[in-house]
This record gives C-alpha cells, structure tokens and sequence, in this order.
C-alpha cells in the first residue's frame, strides 16, 4: 500500500483518542490531531484549557491514554532518549540553575545523543556551535544565564531544543517574555528553521493575532478538548472566541493573516 | 568556568599535590619521633623491586603502619564520602542545604549506636559500627518509602519534608533511650561527635568497598547530574529520568555514607560545606565538581584529624568538633570572597 506508507511519512504527529490526567484530574479528552511533517500548528485556547498537558504528552513527559505517534516514537513508553532525539520541548518558565553559562546550557541539549556514561564528540560540539551562531548567542557564551534577560533566555532555551535536532519542536507559550520586536525575531527564526530542516512546529500560544500569522492551521483546545480545528480564518471567528474565551473581540483580515483585536465593553463609560 | 582542559588538570593535580602533603603531616605528627625523609624512604621499602633502609626501629615502624597510617587512610575515605555523597545529594535535589545525612542516615545512625551501647552494654561498643550503619539504611529507607506513599507532583520536596519527620521521630527514640540510661551518655554523646579510630586497617578495609562503589556511580553521572540542574520536566525531555536517577544515587550516596558513619561517627559539616566551597571555585559542573570535591573533603578530614590530635595532646578531641570549628569560618571567607569577586 504505497499510498498508506507514503502519508505515514508525511505526517509527523498522530493522536486519536488521547486523554491525560494530572493530579488525579482529566485535562486532556478524546483529542485527535494529526499534523503533517513540515507544518507549523499553533495551540490556542484560553488559560487552562490543556495546551501545556497536551504539549507534554507529545513529549512523553505526562502519561497518556489513547495512540500518540510522534515522528516514529511513542512518547512515554518508546524510550526516553529515543523520544528526545525525535521532539524537543521549548519550556513556558524555563529553569534557570545558578552558575551555568549559556553555552553549558546549550550543550545540554545534546544529551539525548550522547552515550549514557559517554562524553560529547567533536560532532556535538560542531552541532553546539552551529545553533550559537545561527541563535546569534555568540556574545553571551560565557555568560552566566541568570544574568540573561527574559528575551536572552528565551533565545537560549531555544537554542538548547535545536541543540536536540528534533524532527519535531514543541513551543510552548515562546514568546510570553519578549517584546514585540523579539517577538518576532524569535519566531521568524523558527519558522525559518522550520522551512530549511524539515522541522515540524507545534506552538502554544496566547496572541491569537501571531498564532494566526505563523500557523497554517491552529488547533482550539477548550476545557481538554479540540473544539476547532482549521486554517486561521475559519477557527478565529468573533462568535467563537467571544464563546471559549469570554472575549469581546473584532477580526481584521489582513495581508498577513487574521487579527483578532480586543474590545472595550461599550457600556462601560455610559 | 574552568574550560580548558589544562587548567582542568592543573587544578585537578594541585588537589593532589595538597592532599598528599596533607597527608605525609598527618602522619609525621604524633610523639614518636617520624621524620619526612625516613617515612618516604620507609614507603619505598614497601613497593615492589626497591630496598631501602629506612633507618626506622621496629617499634616506629609499627606507629608508622598500623597506627598512623590506617587512620590517615580512613581520614581519606571518610572525607572523600562524605563531600561526594553531598554534592551526589545537592544535585538529585537542587537544594543547596542538602547534605547527605539530609533523609535521616544520621539520626537512624544515631538511634542504632545508642541502642547497641545501651542493650549491650559495654560488649555492646563493639556492635556499635553494625548497628550504626543498620539504623542508617533502616531510616533513609522509610524516608523513601514514605515519601513515595504520599507522592505529588514536587515528589523531591515530600521526600525531604519525609526525613525530616524521620529524623525527629529516631531522635526523640534516641533521647528517650539516652535518658533511661544516662550512665551510657558520654559513650553516646563520643560517638556521634566522630573520632577516627587507630585500631589498625580493620575499619579500612571494611569502608574502602562501599566508598569505592558509592563514589564509582555517583562519577558515572557526572553528566546526568548536570542535566538534573534544569529541573525534573526539562531534564526528562531532555531524555534522562530524573526520578530514577535521584532514587539510584541517593541508595549509592546513603550506603556509602552509612559505611564511613559505622566508622567514624556522625562528623558533621564536611559534606555540606565542601561541595559549596568546590562549587563557588570552579562552578556547578560536576566533571569538576565531583573529583575535586573528593580530593577537598579528604584534605579537609585528614587535616581536621591532625588538630583533633594535636591541640590538647595527649587526650583527642572529636573530630566533628573541629571540622564545624575550622570550616564555619573558612566556608564565610571562601562565600565573602566569591560574591565580592
């Protein structure tokens, strides 16, 4: 069956009936999803509604009910190396130890290639070296990373995920500390990343406007389920996020995509 | 912080050097009259294929092998544990205040070497060691199996919370027992403050396995030990587990410190302060950290050993007196002089 074996390599996530429970509480409920290798898929939905959870499952980092295939592991029981080789997580709050600088901490990132007692070889440092200085983090090498700013770090962490060559990266929420301006930066080199490598993206995010901009589809998770699923026009309608989100909002279409702007309540003032 | 690997070796081989410098003074100091010269020279008799004459009386030869020597060995071995099974602990939990009497191997120790002195009587001394390191293990194992009974998301902050009610409950155990019999009190309260014993290479050969096992697997994760430092869920995608891991390490790390405990008493200190002070030299990385922690912490002992010894000769003080002594105000400098740099 060369059809079936052709769209098994092009697609690099596959849920179906997944459900995750943390301390005791199901989060996550019966979500299908499956994305195409290569794609950028953004995870909307307002606070709590299972994107972290979701996002974690995908990594194997939360046990799951249901079938979850990603990249040709499954996350949880497929071997924790094996599944880091295959996706990396970029962290919403990274942890940032003490006394660590930003090239140590990028080198963790190879971890998951590196034998268990082994120590790096000249291919994980070459690796390391190449994501410093496409990351442009070459002037903080030396630099403890607790003196980094909120944005440095962001840049840091990423750069750690890409140290993992992963076939699928994993954003969860990678712009809450940046400004506008990094903003952008950050997930323009993303994107770039994701068109050059084959790289697939599943980002959580809370600007519905740069979800829109970046993803070719997002994904609405509402209370643990997908309750939209579709390109950016379709999911992001006035009615609906007025509906998940409680949000009194307009929609622009604009050249780069749907802008979801938010709106004062008119009887406010009266 | 320290990247090349010159450097790396040069401060790496300078422990070495101090460590065994520290260690020909701890044997040189004591009545019987050694010098430098006749204890190397006695030293090389020892090894294969060289014949030398020392100049050494039997009598001094004796002091030199079986009294000064064992002790000096131990003094090693006990530092050594002790500093590496703290950095193992500071690591598995990223809590700088862990130590690795941290889950109740000391109290459990403690509650054993009362109850053998006070059931035993004075045969009982000579059980002492057994019991210690029996308690020890018995206590950091209910820690875990109660820790992990109540689990929870941050499982390493239940555990600790769980020895902390371990070692209350053994102490207050101990106490009880020390106040129903209060004639055993000073053999009790001797014990706990730590001596390095000089009845030959006994006691040597009964610690040297478990710390050379103990010390073998904690080096063996000296990667590990790094990525454990960005926390449990970024560790885990990073592909370790850090659950299993703090569970291999803190077996290795107890047992180990078990074994130089039974030995030598509860000597305080030494596995704290020196993974800090190694930490704020050369940084948190633990290819550094590890081996250089070991090499510190047997100075440290083996020098603390020599003024327990000497400063109210010819009756000793407890060798916890002196690294509390000595290191308090040597980890201030070392902290001061850090964070000012």
């Amino acid at each position: 069956m060369p059809a079936d074996l052709e769209s098994l390599a092009s697609t690099a996530v596959t849920c179906r009936g997944v459900g995750a429970a943390r301390g005791g509480v199901d989060v996550l409920h019966d979500v299908d999803l499956t994305v195409a290798t290569g794609a950028w898929v953004s995870l909307v939905g307002p606070n709590g509604s299972g994107k972290t959870t979701l996002l974690h499952v995908l990594a194997g980092l939360v046990p799951s009910t249901g079938h979850v295939r990603v990249a040709s592991v499954t996350p949880g029981r497929g071997g924790r190396r094996a599944t880091a080789r295959a996706v990396a997580l970029m962290p919403q709050r990274p942890v940032v130890p003490e006394g660590v600088t930003v090239e140590e901490l990028v080198r963790l990132g190879r971890t998951p290639h590196i034998a268990r007692f082994g120590s790096e070889t000249g291919h994980d440092r070459a690796v390391v070296d190449r994501v410093i200085e496409r990351l442009e983090l070459e002037p903080f090498t030396r630099r403890f990373a607790t003196d980094l700013s909120g944005g440095e770090l962001q840049r840091v962490v990423l750069a750690r995920a890409l140290a993992q060559e992963p076939q699928v990266l994993l954003l969860d929420e990678p712009t809450s500390a940046l400004d506008i301006g990094h903003q952008q930066q950050v997930l323009e080199l993303v994107d770039s990343m994701r068109t050059e490598g084959e790289l697939t993206v599943i980002a959580a995010m809370h600007d519905l406007t740069s979800a829109a901009q970046y993803g070719d589809r997002l994904v609405l998770l509402d209370r643990g389920r997908v309750v939209a699923d579709g390109p950016p026009a379709e999911v992001l309608t006035v009615d609906r996020i007025g509906q998940v989100y409680g949000a009194r909002v307009e929609v622009l279409d604009r050249p780069a995509g749907r802008a979801v702007l938010p709106l004062r309540d008119p009887w406010k003032d009266a | 912080m320290i990247t090349t690997p010159r450097r790396r070796a040069l401060v790496l081989g300078g422990a070495a050097v101090v460590l065994l410098a520290a260690m020909l003074v701890s044997i040189l100091v004591g009545p019987a009259g050694l010098t430098p010269q006749a204890v190397l020279l006695d030293i090389a008799d020892r090894l294969p294929f060289v014949d030398v004459d020392s100049g050494l009386s039997t009598r001094q030869q004796a002091i030199l092998w079986n009294i000064r020597m064992p002790r000096v060995v131990l003094g090693v071995l006990v530092g050594a544990m002790l500093a590496v099974a703290g950095a193992a602990y500071q690591g598995v939990f990223r809590n700088p205040l862990a130590d690795p009497y941290l889950l109740g191997v000391s109290s459990g120790a403690g509650l054993g070497a009362t109850l053998a002195i006070v059931v035993g009587g004075a045969a009982g001394f000579a059980g002492v060691p057994v019991a210690a390191f029996a308690g020890g293990l018995l206590a950091v194992g209910a820690t875990y199996a109660l820790g992990r009974s109540v689990g929870g998301v941050r499982s390493e902050v239940v555990i600790i919370l769980a020895g902390v009610a371990v070692a209350a409950f053994a102490n207050a155990i101990q106490t009880f027992f020390m106040q129903l019999h209060d004639d055993t009190l000073r053999q009790v309260y001797s014990w706990m403050l730590g001596r390095l014993s000089t009845d030959g290479w006994s006691d040597v050969v009964v610690v040297l396995p478990y710390v050379v096992v103990a010390v073998a697997v904690i080096a063996l994760h000296r990667r590990t030990l790094d990525v454990m430092a960005v926390g449990d869920v970024e560790a885990a995608s990073l592909g370790i587990h850090p659950a299993r891991v703090r569970l291999l390490l803190v077996c290795v790390a107890t047992l180990g410190t078990a074994a130089v405990v039974s030995a030598s008493g509860l000597i305080g200190f030494v596995g704290i302060v020196v993974p800090h002070a190694v930490r704020l030299l050369v940084g948190p990385g633990h290819r550094m950290l590890l081996p250089l922690s070991l090499m510190v912490g047997a100075t440290f002992l083996v020098l603390a050993d020599v003024l327990a010894r000497s400063v109210m000769s010819p009756s000793e003080l407890p060798i916890g007196v002196v690294t509390a002594a000595i290191g308090a105000p040597f980890f201030l400098v070392v902290l001061r002089r850090s964070r000012g740099a």
